[in-house]
């Protein structure tokens, strides 16, 4: 049986934010008697990871997706409830612990910015107490399955985006983490840069059986990578189950664009009891149950006669768009 | 095996820590030109006579300064700007999640930076003795090594100093002024503008209460041959040292707890 290595219960984090009014007026008032008010970001949240899973957590900005990957790597503290990410509470931040995560922001960086990569990768590897001859090996290794090799020697400065990216990957991944966070790693990347990362991912998870936590909002990220999502909806979870699964329920009908032979054909489709979303001459839309797809689609070829049919998935970014904006889905 | 790591840790960290500074070397060059100030005050005494009312001679007045110079050069510590930056810009983050303090990284940062001024400092101390031919001096190996010992825990108390108000970022987030406020006390009392013995005696009993005389003027005394207590010297950095430790493990960790990884 796979064991839980992530187990969240209640979990809730407050921040105290202090607010001003605009204006002069209220530049003094909030210079003499600042007003700070309790916000609460993330509302009583429990969840489970079993290991090995790679899970994607989906909002709207704001929503506390990074402030929870923030608590379950032990970056922040948490107000109320309770973390165990492989046994460990995470913001004790003990070593054994710190040696099997690592964190990942695309926004943010680690590398030296005035070296090579190479040097912070070799400063990484002493950190995390690897030999010369190990953290070399690693390298290699990791540089090889991230298709870099002279970028390693140019100053992280006078790299691209995708090079700096990719670097960064290896330096958060060379003392080998058997649980990554990832905030937005594709953030800003090119579409070849973003796919080849999901690539790597992908491998890197299969060949180490390593625990993926992603947030993205490019939901290419989490299709591709991610089968079970958690949708975080105002600091609440709002779904937490199979991403095929919320995709089924948030759209449960398919549009299936059919070319008739003749325009009769497509006059007797139009009347045969289908809902029709259109019709132009001997072209016709209808709309079909995700459930009865396949008898649907046989009754329609054994009885007219047709040149082509095409089903259209409604794009993922809309579908997903409404989960973000949704306060529950009970599936 | 344990202190082999270690060993390598710091190694590494100094490495590639100095490999960094060589990048900015011309910046370390104005940097190592802007500390000298105890030359000026140099002038001012020697111009102004004021030495004569504290019995040291012209020659030992400009070996002082010439060590408080030196001795500046290798305490300078600047963490708290460093470190309110990386956290208020969110850099931190990425260090709080690994197996290393990452003081240990500022301090690496810190001697890398000493390492590289060194032939900056040496060849301004050069052109001093062009200047200044009679307060050449060599202090006898012991003495030396007794400086840079003192020296070295000298910026150890400084470090610690200013971790303890960089810590004060996770509360205050602009922790700097309260070093702002630090420095004052720092620049009068620690001897760079004038020897702790020429303040009136009953002010020089508080002064050798507090860490700041052996700041400066306790290593420069000692480096540059003037009567000096060598062992209470010693011992009050190392009393401070041990005081300030425990203080900056405390706030360090209710600071951490704290910490909201803004801008990340």
């Amino acid at each position: 049986m796979v064991q839980n290595i992530i187990d969240v219960r209640n979990l809730s984090k407050s921040f105290d934010i202090s607010s001003k009014e605009p204006g002069l007026k209220g530049t003094i008032k909030h210079f003499f008697r600042r007003q700070t008010k309790s916000l609460k970001v993330i509302k009583d949240i429990s969840f489970e990871i079993k290991e090995g899973e790679i899970v994607g957590f989906l909002g709207a900005n704001g929503a506390g997706k990074t402030t929870i990957l923030k608590m379950l790597c032990g970056l922040i503290y948490p107000s109320e409830g309770s973390i165990l990410v492989s046994g460990h509470l995470p913001f004790r931040r003990k070593e054994n612990f710190l040696k099997n995560i690592t964190l990942i922001m695309g926004q943010k960086q680690q590398l030296i910015w005035d070296l090579p990569p190479i040097e912070s990768f070799y400063l990484n590897a002493s950190i995390y107490d690897l030999d010369k001859f190990e953290a070399k090996k690693r390298i290699k290794k990791l540089s090889e399955m991230l298709e870099i090799d002279e970028e390693l020697f140019i100053p992280v400065r006078k790299l691209s985006l995708g090079q700096r990216m990719k670097s960064e990957l290896l330096a958060a991944l060379i003392h080998e983490p058997n649980i990554l966070f990832l905030d937005e790693p594709t953030l800003g990347l090119d579409i070849n840069a973003q796919r080849n990362l999901r690539k790597f991912l992908q491998r890197y998870n299969k060949k180490t059986n390593a625990t993926i936590c992603l947030t993205s909002h490019y939901m290419k990220d989490i299709t591709s990578l991610c089968k079970r999502v958690i949708c975080v909806h105002e600091g609440a979870i709002s779904y937490d189950g199979e991403l095929d699964l919320l995709l089924k329920k948030l759209s449960p009908v398919k549009e299936i664009l059919i070319v008739c032979r003749s325009e009769e054909d497509a006059i007797k489709l139009e009347n045969s009891g289908f809902t029709v979303k259109n019709k132009i001459k001997n072209e016709i839309t209808i709309k079909i149950e995700n459930n009865s797809i396949t008898s649907s689609l046989k009754t329609i070829l054994n009885n007219f006669d047709i040149e082509d049919l095409f089903i259209n998935e409604p794009p993922i970014d809309e579908v997903i768009g409404k989960v973000l904006i949704k306060k529950d889905y009970d599936i | 095996m344990i202190s082999n790591k270690i060993n390598r840790k710091i190694f590494t960290l100094l490495k590639v820590q100095y490999s960094n500074m060589l990048e900015y070397r011309v910046e370390i060059a104005l940097w190592a030109i802007s500390g000298i100030i105890p030359f000026f005050m140099l002038n001012i005494w020697t111009n102004n006579n004021l030495n004569e009312s504290i019995n040291i001679s012209d020659v030992l007045l400009s070996r002082y300064f010439l060590s408080a110079f030196f001795v500046r050069q290798f305490s300078v510590v600047w963490v708290v700007f460093s470190f309110e930056e990386d956290s208020l810009m969110g850099k931190v983050s990425p260090y709080l999640i690994q197996p290393l303090n990452p003081f240990f990284r500022y301090f690496a940062q810190h001697l890398a930076e000493q390492i590289t001024r060194f032939p900056f400092a040496l060849i301004i101390a050069f052109f001093f003795f062009i200047f200044n031919t009679e307060s050449i001096w060599i202090p006898n190996l012991g003495i030396l090594l007794l400086s840079i010992v003192s020296t070295f825990l000298s910026f150890l108390i400084q470090f610690l100093i200013q971790s303890i108000v960089a810590c004060l970022c996770f509360w205050t987030e602009k922790a700097s002024s309260i070093e702002r406020l630090l420095f004052i006390p720092t620049l009068f009392l620690s001897g760079l503008l004038a020897p702790v013995v020429s303040f009136p005696k009953y002010v020089k009993s508080w002064i050798y209460l507090t860490p700041f005389p052996y700041l400066i003027d306790f290593p420069a005394n000692l480096l540059s041959g003037n009567e000096t207590n060598i062992s209470g010297g010693l011992s009050m950095q190392i009393l401070w040292i041990f005081l300030l430790f425990p203080l900056f493990k405390k706030i360090w960790s209710e600071g951490t707890k704290k910490y909201t990884a803004m801008g990340s």
